[in-house]
């Protein structure tokens, strides 16, 4: 069913807002992602790109509308959805006590997998992402930069169709980018759609194909990169970004 | 079931790098139990063993102070020391001295005046046993005001209000001998015109009656308890429900943390994280109560404390210690759940153990409670296991008879978890 979907996220209608209506809520939100792509989300501070990835992956629920994932409806706790996605959250969303191979361990049983297939995994993640030699160390060791490869490994852990990443590369040195974005190429090449927020924009622009830009929960401009610069006449996206929302500092 | 197993092996794995939280669950209250049972001890000694030093000045020159003194020194509860009768104005100051907890004045006109009293009683006795009645009226009349002036007995504070009201009795008993014997011998020389024999004088004075003192006991056995049959069971309820310094912060952490964000969007529900921590902190604070008991029974004694006497229905107390640490694991998940921060879990979980701890008789006898205070026990769960370790340790008891504490503690415990449900749901945690 999943595989005959054309859209790894649609999003239909959806209305969101918190209990406490001071934070950004939306209404009216229509968005589509289409299978196999590597899908850019960008916009100020607060203007509600994470709190999209937790609609999108089901952490928080939608007031009105809908999202669906490969076709299936998100919502709290949807097992049969939760199996076909993996985040990698901005903060550090791990057990800093345990060491990689241990997280690998916890996550993958949680994310459904069996032990062998966690034990296949660890290895093989712990060698892609260069943490085989620190893999029974504690976590809280470690750099910032080899921490940040620690928490893709876990959101990749048992092979998800979609993978939704907020901001995976914040505070990470030159090497550790590359390395990153490398790995999540090879991912998208092997057909996993990835969704993912940042502020580095030059970075969006070697990772993403598609963008959509939101700014106080509405999408202001979607699309192919290269239509979106065409369309609004500029030839980078931090131009397009500050002509579209502003210079004004944002909280 | 493999994913139960992986949190349990994750919950134990974080457990056992957290040094802190496990010096806080076993080294603090090991320490507590062998500091608290030792002073126990002590208040133990001091009533059953050791005796209390008195301080007499005896202002007074006759034969009735000493045999009051004599009487004092033979109850077999007192040290006593005499002072000259210059300092009865500074007795206060001869008792920091001294270190006495206790001083009596005896006023100069002490043997005197036990001397009149008794000539008084036994002309009145002389009188009845020759049957004139208005001789009887006259002399009660003119005795009336024949009493002798207070004795003064000095206490320090420290000492409690019970052990002072068995010392007041215990002097009272000696000055009643004191007087008796004198009036015995007045009436005797007075129809006889000789001295009381000294046989015929122990023969009426003593009784002849022992007083046995059997501790109440539920199998028959004859223990008498000590500070660690009372105090190392209160204890490790007390070091039980202290796991909440640690469950209740990592049910916090794991909350705030971002890992919890990746948990919601995995394909299993949060309880089972939660199940794990029951089974793993259940797992902890059974560990507890097994090393504060084998310590109480094998290392006491080389600390010249009562070594602890394990109950004779051995699975009773593992049931008891059981539902107990489930009851001590749950409070602390309900805490962990409700609480936003950690410092709000660390602090409102130890003033509510100490609370419970006061409220369940940990630390005043529930037995001694009036009123509300006694009502406001049952709800303590510290209350019900207190009272199954006092049948077991104490008074010898079997599993029939903690069924009832057993059964009250499940109330309590199940209340917990369901409370513990509605707060996950209604943060949308499950």
């Amino acid at each position: 069913m999943a595989a005959d979907q054309p859209f790894a996220i649609a999003i239909e209608h959806m209305g969101f807002r918190y209990p406490d209506n001071a934070a950004v809520s939306f209404a009216d939100l229509n968005l589509k992602v289409e299978k196999g792509i590597r899908f850019g989300l960008f916009g100020p501070n607060g203007a509600g790109k994470t709190t999209l990835m937790n609609l999108m992956t089901g952490v928080l629920s939608v007031n009105e509308g809908s999202i669906k994932l490969l076709g299936k409806e998100t919502g709290k706790q949807n097992k049969e959805v939760n199996t076909l996605f993996g985040f990698v959250p901005q903060d550090f969303s791990f057990y800093q006590e345990l060491s990689p191979a241990e997280n690998l361990e916890f996550f993958g049983a949680w994310a459904g997998l069996t032990q062998t297939e966690i034990t296949n995994r660890t290895d093989e993640l712990l060698h892609i992402l260069g943490l085989e030699d620190v893999r029974n160390k504690p976590v809280e060791k470690f750099s910032g930069g080899m921490k940040r490869r620690v928490n893709l490994a876990i959101g990749v852990i048992h092979n998800p169709q979609v993978l939704f990443l907020d901001e995976p590369t914040v505070g990470v040195d030159v090497q550790t980018r590359q390395a990153i974005i490398n790995y999540l190429l090879k991912l998208n090449e092997s057909g996993t759609t990835l969704i993912y927020t940042s502020h580095q924009l030059n970075e969006a622009e070697d990772l993403c194909e598609q963008i959509a830009m939101i700014d106080e929960g509405k999408i202001i401009t979607q699309g192919h990169i290269d239509d979106v610069l065409k369309a609004h006449n500029h030839d980078s996206l931090e131009n397009l970004f500050i002509n579209l929302t502003g210079k004004a500092y944002r909280n | 079931m493999f994913k139960l197993w992986i949190s349990i092996k994750k919950d134990v794995r974080i457990l056992l790098r957290d040094k802190v939280g496990i010096s806080l669950m076993f080294v603090m209250p090991i320490i507590l139990v062998v500091v608290v049972t030792s002073i126990q001890n002590s208040t133990f000694q001091l009533v059953n063993k050791n005796k209390l030093p008195i301080v007499i000045c005896n202002t007074d020159t006759g034969k009735a102070s000493t045999q009051f003194i004599e009487s004092v020194g033979k109850i077999g509860l007192f040290t006593v020391t005499q002072i000259p009768k210059e300092k009865a104005k500074t007795i206060t100051d001869e008792m920091h001295g001294k270190d006495a907890l206790l001083g009596i004045v005896i006023p100069s006109n002490f043997s005197s005046e036990v001397d009149k009293k008794a000539k008084s009683a036994s002309d009145k006795a002389m009188v009845a046993f020759s049957g004139q009645a208005d001789s009887i009226k006259t002399i009660a009349k003119s005795t009336k005001t024949n009493e002798i002036d207070p004795l003064t007995l000095y206490y320090n504070p420290v000492l409690q209000e019970s052990l002072r009201f068995s010392i007041q009795g215990a002097i009272g008993s000696c000055l009643q001998l004191v007087q008796t014997r004198e009036t015995l011998r007045t009436l005797y020389y007075a129809s006889n015109e000789k001295e009381l024999p000294k046989s015929l004088e122990d023969e009426m004075l003593n009784s002849n009656t022992t007083i046995n003192m059997l501790p109440v006991s539920k199998d028959g056995t004859r223990t008498t308890p000590n500070a660690s049959q009372h105090n190392v069971p209160s204890w490790t309820i007390f070091a039980m429900f202290f796991v909440i310094m640690s469950l209740g912060g990592s049910v916090v952490r794991e909350k705030v943390s971002g890992s919890f964000i990746r948990l919601k969007t995995l394909p299993t529900n949060y309880l089972v994280g939660l199940l794990s921590k029951q089974i793993t902190y259940l797992a902890v604070t059974l560990l507890q109560a097994a090393v504060i008991f084998s310590m109480g029974m094998l290392l006491f004694p080389y600390l010249g404390l009562p070594a602890l006497n394990l109950p004779s229905d051995l699975f009773a107390l593992f049931l008891v210690t059981l539902v107990c640490g489930w009851c001590a694991v749950s409070y602390s998940i309900c805490v962990g759940v409700f609480s936003e921060t950690q410092e709000q879990s660390n602090g409102f979980g130890a003033v509510s153990i100490v609370i419970l701890a006061c409220v369940g008789g940990l630390m005043v006898p529930s037995f001694a409670m009036q009123g509300l205070a006694k009502t406001m026990a049952n709800f303590s769960p510290m209350h019900w296991v207190l009272q199954a370790y006092y049948t077991l340790f104490l008074e010898g008891g079997k599993l029939k008879d903690v069924l009832n504490n057993i059964g009250s503690l499940f109330i309590i415990t199940v209340v917990i978890q369901f409370i513990t449900y509605l707060g996950l749901k209604r943060k949308n945690l499950i």
